[in-house]
């Protein structure tokens, strides 16, 4: 076992919900007690019910969401971060290292800027790039490497589809050249022949790059294909993981099970399983 | 009976580069109580073909004069040729609903989930603010979102991707349309919940005679719901049949290409097969057949090189754009 990259130490992040008139506000727990260490170059992936807290996890690891109790530590052995306690300058230094691919494109990119721009940005931003030359040939090589067609970069994001947009949010992530990644359901609004394509590149750059990855994802066939270790979560907390081979052999909780016997057939006639498991919400504490 | 038709439908955009074909002579019926699956790669025209309907393209689009768009059961309404935005106004929402690719599109961000979902209904039905609340939270509750009475009074944001898109399916559903156009609806949400919003749908067509089209990249899910599916690249339909038919024996190499992408449960080591080449830039429409030059299966000089294919009949009711010579 290589070193951990990011540590995760009994980490609970929770959000306030409503107003009261008096007192603090009731808060929610999105992630309770959470422990995982992802170690240097790995290709973790994180499963778990819809609302168990996998986006919040991912985000307060990019110093995103609010850590409520608990550490995070990255730690690539020749810096070191923790990520509760980060000064303005070291967060700067620490978001050139650590990226998100974001769920939703949509929200993730910005309607007034080209695609170019869009990609040019985190360049520019963490002055990686000297010369607008160089931007630019930064710019064409990551796009297509993401299968960008080059003619759309003086585009504006409203003309491209929904897989479009996604490429376009990966190679934003993925220009700065970060060294993790928590790509936050990356795939899921690809056709299957594009998804082929994006994570045959994420698994070649983390070859070529010593990348390391937090892939949360719904769809446990990609993950199978992709990922070397398995996190599931449920209502908040991690509830199973282990080497992908051995979840999917041999699942342990409730959910887990079901996420496998749920997958849809190809044929028509054969419906998917179903295995019941309790649906649950995070409480409200307060 | 069919309730949406749609003829010779032809999209262009104006940009800078000139006018580009995103959509070119696509012609497909949807029966009363029927779900259409539409699928295929990504820039397919997938999405543009389903605003056609509801004419919700940007300003820079053209439509060819031969399309034509057509909403039957009661006075046919030929969609293409309302121009004033009020017209359309009865429909989006009303008569047709549509949950969009990206949820956060449809939601504004600083009103409340819940008074998103009764203005409406207010608009489109002659309930009570009362009735559209209760009939709200009821469709969260139905979409598998727990606690929907708190869900309820929160933003957007407070959501996570999951609960976001299934708002949206709610939202969509609470007005009872005869249409449904779904956009790749169920991509944020794991198999489980997949399963139980699709049940949710079918139960629906079963009470109001609902049809959908449902747009998906994902073969599997519409092997569960559609009856039909239309496969499209580039702008064209390549595919169309019974699902059964399509999915098992597709004649086209394009549908094959799809099929065998597919990432295989049973075998973990097998690598991913992309269908080969890149998808080619909407300035250089290849000529003939449009998938030509990704095509495997094609010996250099063939006929779709030059040739647009007809939609050849594979066997009843089935389907796809090749050569009679190719049809077995
Ligand atoms: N900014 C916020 N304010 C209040 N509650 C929030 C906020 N962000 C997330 N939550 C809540 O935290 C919980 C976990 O949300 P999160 O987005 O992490 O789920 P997820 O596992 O990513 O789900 P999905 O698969 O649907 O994307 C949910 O109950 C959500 O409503
Ligand atoms: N307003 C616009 N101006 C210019 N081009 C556009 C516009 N809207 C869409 N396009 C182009 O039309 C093509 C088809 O887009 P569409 O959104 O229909 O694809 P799709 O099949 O839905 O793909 P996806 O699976 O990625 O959502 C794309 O190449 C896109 O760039
Ligand atoms: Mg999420
Ligand atoms: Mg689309």
């Amino acid at each position: 076992m290589t070193t951990p990259l990011v540590s995760i130490d009994n980490l609970t992040v929770a959000f306030p919900i409503g107003r009261k008139l008096f007192g603090p506000p009731p808060m929610v727990k999105a992630v309770k007690n959470v422990s995982l260490s992802i170690p240097k170059g790995s290709f973790v992936g994180l499963v778990g019910e819809s609302g168990s807290g996998k986006t919040t996890l991912g985000r307060a690891i990019l110093q995103a969401a609010p850590i409520t109790d608990g550490k995070i530590t990255y730690d690539d052995g020749e810096r070191r971060y923790d990520i509760a306690s980060l000064s303005k300058d070291k967060l700067r230094d620490f978001r050139s290292q650590a990226q998100l691919i974001f769920q939703d494109p949509y929200a993730a990119l910005s309607p007034r800027m080209t695609v170019r721009d869009i990609i040019a940005e985190p360049l520019e931003v963490m002055g990686l790039t000297k010369t607008r030359e160089e931007t630019d040939a930064r710019v064409r090589e990551i796009a297509a490497k993401c299968r960008i067609n080059l003619e759309h970069l003086r585009r504006y994001p409203h003309a491209f589809s929904g897989g479009q947009r996604q490429r376009i949010s990966i190679a934003r992530t993925l220009a700065a050249g970060p060294k993790f990644v928590v790509a936050d359901e990356c795939v899921a609004a690809l056709d299957v022949s594009i998804q082929a394509d994006i994570l045959n590149l994420l698994k070649q750059l983390q070859r070529d790059l010593d990348l390391t990855y937090l892939f949360i994802s719904h769809d446990l066939s990609v993950v199978a294909h992709v990922c070397d270790y398995v996190a599931v979560m449920y209502l908040g907390e991690i509830v199973e993981e282990g080497p992908t081979r051995e979840i999917f052999a041999n699942p342990q909780h409730d959910y887990t099970k079901a996420l496998l016997a749920a997958i849809p057939s190809l044929d028509p006639d054969q419906r998917s399983r179903v295995v019941s498991f309790e649906r649950g919400t995070v409480t409200v504490d307060g | 009976m069919s309730l949406l038709s749609v003829e010779n439908l032809s999209i262009r955009f104006k940009t800078d580069e000139g006018l580009i074909t995103t959509v070119e002579n696509v012609s497909f019926d949807i029966q009363e109580g029927e779900v259409l699956g539409l699928v295929g790669e990504s820039g397919s025209g997938k999405s543009v073909t389903a605003k056609a309907i509801m004419q919700l393209n940007g300003r820079n689009t053209v439509y060819d004069p031969a399309s034509k768009i057509t909403l039957h059961g009661g006075p046919d309404i030929d969609i293409l040729s309302l121009k004033r935005e009020r017209d359309m106004l009865p429909i989006r929402g009303g008569q047709i609903s549509m949950i969009f690719q990206e949820p956060m599109a449809s939601f504004a961000p600083a009103i409340t989930v819940g008074k998103q979902m009764v203005e409406q209904l207010q608009i489109h039905t002659t309930m009570s603010k009362a009735q559209a609340k209760e009939l709200s939270i009821e469709m969260l509750d139905r979409v598998g979102i727990t606690e929907p009475a708190r869900r309820f009074d929160q933003y957007v944001f407070e959501f996570s991707g999951g609960m976001r898109q299934r708002a949206m399916i709610a939202m969509a559903l609470t007005t009872k349309p005869r249409l449904l156009i779904a956009d790749e609806p169920t991509t944020a949400l794991d198999v489980t919940i997949q399963r139980q919003v699709i049940d949710l749908m079918k139960e629906l067509i079963g009470d109001f005679g609902m049809s959908i089209l449902f747009i998906t990249h994902d073969l599997g899910v519409i092997a569960q719901t559609a009856d039909r599916v239309a496969v499209m690249y580039l702008g064209r339909i390549m595919e169309q049949g019974a699902v059964r038919d399509v999915l098992r024996t597709p004649a086209h190499a394009y549908t094959r290409g799809l099929l065998n992408a597919l990432p295989n449960l049973d075998n973990l080591d097998a690598p991913l097969t992309p269908i080969p080449g890149d998808i080619p830039s909407p300035l250089e429409r290849p000529s003939g057949c449009v998938f030509h030059t990704r095509n495997p299966e094609l010996a250099p000089g063939s006929r779709y090189e030059t040739e647009i294919p007809p939609m050849s009949e594979i066997r009843p009711g089935h389907f796809a754009a090749l050569f009679p010579e190719d049809v077995q």
